[in-house]
């Protein structure tokens, strides 16, 4: 209840300041200092408090500038890039916004809309401080356009122990074929679903891992560049271990999203479930928004089956728009978001790790201490979540989302590859 | 002679220009607003429709309305409008007759009549978006050790054998989402076929009751055959909500493939696939079908209300 209020006032201040914007004339030179206008979907538990203690930093390092929150409420920022789209369209674009880093943001990038930051990060010694391969894989055509806050993790598997001891399961499993064989095994031996799963999109996450899982690290990251082909035989043997796994879903995953799907492990009802480590902070959150539950006795964790030493990335990103009112605002904000200091602020409160690579270990503690460990890891290996905007564009991502609905349906694997063959070629990459 | 006849002429259109100048005046601000709100708009989509732009940053480029071929081959389009065929059949025909029954059963007295009204109406209050968050969880298919809703009831009144897949029936599922919107319109339905009963002045069902004609007959032959303007009417409006359908859809399942209509992939097209041809193409094809439905409904209206 609490949240819808609260939607309803930012709608209400986003619109009041689109409607301000269009009347004030205030367009004063680039150079413009006095005034910061950020757009975000950071409204929920945590990660506004995350972004409100990264403000607080902000206004100190910048006495004279004013900070304007124009967040708008929805998970994964669906209703927030509606309203950015028009924004855009519209040339009134926010100072800066937010936007899943990597090919996401390759629609603004082909409209103009925003502008490269490589001198930003030359000015700011910022090149050194993030993974190099992260910087590789949010650059398109060897320029960068945003600046990563915070890294989420993909690839994560959650299970109950009390489950994996009924069915006499020893641990979590280390590749896709043990995952199918311990799926069977809990199917046979408990009334659990074996792994839950929610609506339509949860199994785009699925998928992604499935194919990282299958393909390994280098040939998952193939797929994704300018002419990839997803037509081999070790693409098919994927798509067929996806729909055996398939098998092992629960009947009612249609009606319930993540939260239901993840909720279902911690509560001993089924066995696995594969999200990304913003449940983490679901678990063990506190009533309203979190289910209290412990790590270890509740719920454990690992990395999704056949994905062990590969950190399947997605990021929060801020961005220069083209025609930002007060640029100078805006890139002292990015240097906000972009430094040790910020991200320290903001990450232990949404549940997340600094992108930079120097930020401060005694931080991150519980599962968040795994991650920064995995993060920091000499050899990782770092792949982008396509469905979280790293490495397919938003056409190729709905292709996709609509080529998995079908195959949902009808589990043709060969239809099923033709039409991600088809989405690939269209992306318009 | 030409100046003694055209003065009168000149006066009486003078008449005429002041009489009918308030009204104009009256109605002006609401024919430029229906013009650029509507009609403008309506030209702006069909224009975007064969623009070609499957992006938002090509240039216009006029396709020869060759999208709306198109369309079809791309594979979420067919289902989309299967499930809308699907949904608009079940739909309208549910809502119509339960509302027809329930009229009916109105019109025979029942004690209390004013409180069925009010209980049947109620639901139409509602807006799809709220009664479909409760039909999400009404209809959800679980097996027997987690169910909740529908089934989880059907089992404790031992009844087991109705518990289904609902809308998650890959086949039929669409029907099962006709139900909420049923549920939502049939009472309107009935406030409509109500009046139309009311309407049927006694002495046609007395002069019948005189012929000897049972009181089905008098139903059969004297009611019903005077209602049809109403069931043109309550048709229209159910198939015009049902072909638009959104809000119920997005409130109960999403945007998943299983329920995918038109409204849906509008939205979907246009702000999540950032392809504003495919998007006011779909929306097109809404208009035109809703306008198949309309055009000769206001076309037999208007003969209708022309003086005999």
């Amino acid at each position: 209840m609490r949240g819808r209020w609260k939607a309803a006032a930012a709608i209400t201040l986003s619109g009041m300041l689109a409607v301000s914007g269009c009347g004030g004339g205030d367009k004063k030179s680039n150079d413009d200092a006095s005034k910061v206008e950020v757009f975000s979907w950071w409204t929920g538990p945590g990660e506004a408090d995350g972004l409100a203690a990264m403000v607080a930093d902000f206004k100190k390092n910048n006495p004279s500038t004013q900070f304007v929150n124009a967040a708008i409420a929805g998970g994964s920022g669906t209703q927030a890039q509606a309203v950015l789209a028009s924004r855009l369209q519209n040339r009134k674009p926010p100072d800066s916004f937010q936007g899943h880093a990597g090919a996401e943001l390759l629609d603004y990038i082909k409209a103009a809309q925003i502008e490269p930051l490589d001198s930003f990060y030359d000015q700011n010694d910022l090149r050194s401080v993030y993974p190099q391969q992260l910087l590789q894989q949010i650059s398109h055509q060897g320029k960068i356009y945003s600046v990563p806050v915070n890294i989420h993790r993909s690839n994560m598997l959650w299970y109950s122990p009390a489950v994996l001891k009924e069915a006499g399961i020893g641990g979590p499993p280390a590749t896709i074929a043990m995952f199918i064989t311990d799926l069977k095994m809990v199917k046979e031996r408990t009334k659990k679903i074996p792994l839950s799963l929610g609506a339509q999109w949860t199994a785009d996450h699925l998928l992604e891992n499935v194919l990282l899982g299958d393909l390994g690290t280098d040939a998952y990251n193939a797929l994704w560049k300018p002419g990839a082909d997803w037509s081999g035989p070790a693409v098919t043997k994927a798509l067929t271990d996806f729909a055996e796994i398939l098998k092992y879903t629960n009947t009612e995953a249609a009606s319930t999203d993540w939260q239901g799907a993840a909720k279902d492990v911690v509560d001993g009802k089924a066995a696995f479930n594969i999200m990304g480590d913003w449940a983490y902070g679901y678990f063990i959150g506190g009533a309203p928004n979190g289910l209290g539950k412990k790590l270890d006795t509740d719920f454990k964790y690992a990395p999704a089956p056949g994905t062990d030493g590969t950190y399947m990335w997605l990021s929060d990103s801020f961005t220069l728009p083209k025609g930002a009112p007060h640029r100078a605002g805006a890139l002292a904000w990015l240097k906000e978001a972009s430094s040790k200091q910020g991200q320290d602020l903001f990450n232990p409160k949404k549940g997340s790790i600094p992108a930079r690579t120097d930020a401060d270990k005694a931080l991150y503690t519980g599962y968040l201490q795994y991650a920064y460990n995995e993060w920091h890891k000499p050899g990782i290996k770092l792949a982008g979540s396509f469905w979280h905007g790293v490495n397919a564009t938003k056409k190729q991502h709905t292709d996709i989302d609509t080529a998995v609905g079908l195959f949902l349906q009808s589990k043709d694997v060969a239809k099923f590859q033709a039409a991600l063959s088809a989405a690939a070629k269209n992306s318009g990459q | 002679m030409t100046a003694e006849t055209s003065a009168p002429r000149r006066r009486r259109r003078t008449v005429r220009i002041r009489r009918a100048l308030p009204g104009l005046l009256m109605l002006s601000p609401s024919i430029a607003a229906i013009g650029l709100f509507v009609y403008g708009l309506i030209f702006w989509n069909l224009r975007e429709s064969v623009s070609g732009r499957h992006d938002e940053v090509s240039p216009f480029h006029f396709d020869k309305g060759r999208n709306y071929a198109d369309l079809w081959h791309q594979s979420s389009w067919p289902p989309a409008v299967r499930h809308a065929l699907l949904f608009t059949a079940v739909f309208v025909l549910g809502a119509l007759l339960l509302g027809a029954f329930l009229a009916f059963l109105m019109d025979r007295g029942v004690r209390g009549e004013a409180g069925f009204r009010m209980i049947y109406l109620f639901p139409m209050a509602i807006s799809f978006i709220a009664s479909g968050v409760v039909w999400r969880w009404l209809m959800n298919p679980a097996p027997p050790e987690r169910a909740v809703g529908l089934n989880q009831l059907f089992r404790k009144v031992h009844l087991g054998g109705l518990a289904n897949d609902w809308w998650q029936d890959p086949h039929w599922g669409m029907a099962a989402m006709a139900v909420p919107a049923i549920w939502q319109m049939s009472g309107y339905v009935m406030a409509l076929y109500l009046a139309g009963f009311r309407g049927v002045p006694e002495d046609l069902r007395e002069a019948a009751r005189v012929d000897g004609a049972s009181e089905w007959k008098v139903y059969r032959y004297v009611v019903f055959p005077q209602l049809r303007p109403v069931t043109l009417s309550a048709l229209i409006i159910l198939g015009h909500i049902s072909l638009k359908v959104f809000d119920l859809i997005m409130a109960i399942a999403g945007k998943q493939i299983i329920t995918y209509v038109p409204a849906v992939a509008t939205y979907v097209e246009v702000f999540d696939r950032h392809d504003p041809a495919n998007g006011a193409t779909i929306a097109g094809y809404l208009l035109f079908a809703v306008a198949l439905l309309v055009v000769p409904y206001l076309v037999w209206t208007v003969r209708a209300e022309r003086p005999r």
